[in-house]
């Protein structure tokens, strides 16, 4: 919609943002949609491409919440959402196994794969520890394999 | 601002500048945080919380309005929303300006490839965790398996998928 209908920046431009967004911690969508707002109207931007962005959806979901709160009572919500949950997960699964494709060529790549699996699920180890542990060691593996 | 809402404050700001490769990414240290540090929800009600953003429109990051909404009132939604949102959107507009001055750098691109497989753990083990508090019985594990093959190997609209799982529910086949 930015690219093609309001022409406000290339798809080059589109694209390479995007990539920053998805390296930098966050919630990629809002990172982008903050960086292009303070990109044409400085902080107002920002704030505004941030509000535009999750205003909708919020009352949405606070809805159904609000919603589902009510109605909880009832087996027939009750069980529809546990089918909606398994789904859930599902498709969290299958987005983890499609990133994981491109790994099956770098064999190491996907050993530190299964170690943060590991450490998170299993271990149960905080997070920062595992970033601060892992991170780096996966940064200097790829920096060598690539020599 | 209530110790509640300042505790909200602490643990979704922390998520928010350790949410490497998005918002997916730390679902397993939101879950920790929120069901076993905190006891504010129970694995169960957050793997829900989990589907009802999922399900909904808009940006995945949802969840972490849900759990705010659940722990807090409105308030909270609000305190988690922008506690989760500031601190990575300030880091990437100091951030990308450089990134883009070190485009042809060769250490860009082994950090870029470095983070892929870290990314990839933290998604394994947010299924992982999910499925564990989702998958109550035999048939919802059939029920997520059947989901994953075609979440994988058709392009039918997730939503269409997840909207079969809950009518497949609700009449009572699973769960």
């Amino acid at each position: 919609m930015l690219v093609e209908q309001r022409r406000w920046l290339t798809p080059t431009e589109f694209s390479e943002l995007l990539g920053v967004c998805q390296f930098l911690p966050g919630p990629n969508i809002v990172n982008l949609s903050v960086s292009l707002g303070a990109r044409w109207h400085g902080p107002i931007g920002s704030v505004v491409a941030f509000v535009g962005l999750w205003a909708a959806p919020l009352a949405i979901v606070l809805c159904l919440a609000a919603g589902y709160d009510h109605f909880s009572a009832l087996p027939v919500v009750r069980n529809a959402f546990g089918g909606l949950a398994a789904g859930a997960s599902a498709l969290i699964l299958s987005t983890a196994l499609k990133i994981a494709e491109p790994l099956r060529a770098w064999p190491t790549g996907l050993a530190i794969a299964g170690i943060v699996t590991l450490a998170v699920a299993v271990l149960r180890w905080p997070l920062p520890v595992v970033l601060v542990v892992v991170a780096p060691v996966a940064i200097a593996l790829a920096h060598w394999s690539k020599r | 601002m209530s110790s509640t809402l300042l505790d909200l404050t602490l643990v979704f700001g922390q998520l928010s500048l350790l949410a490497f490769g998005g918002a997916n990414s730390v679902v397993p240290e939101m879950q920790r945080q929120v069901t076993e540090l905190h006891g504010w929800l129970t694995p169960h009600e957050f793997a829900a919380l989990y589907a009802l953003a999922q399900a909904a429109p808009g940006p995945n990051m949802m969840v972490v309005s849900l759990v705010g909404w659940r722990v807090a009132g409105v308030a909270g939604a609000l305190t988690t929303t922008l506690a989760v949102a500031i601190p990575a959107s300030i880091l990437t507009l100091l951030v990308s300006g450089a990134w883009f001055t070190f485009r042809d750098k060769p250490w860009r691109k082994a950090v870029q490839v470095g983070l892929m497989p870290v990314t990839t753990g933290l998604l394994m083990a947010s299924a992982g965790l999910l499925l564990e508090s989702t998958v109550l019985d035999w048939r919802l594990g059939v029920l997520a398996v059947v989901a994953t093959a075609v979440f994988q190997f058709t392009k039918l609209h997730p939503l269409l998928v997840l909207g079969a799982a809950a009518v497949l529910g609700a009449i009572g086949v699973v769960g």
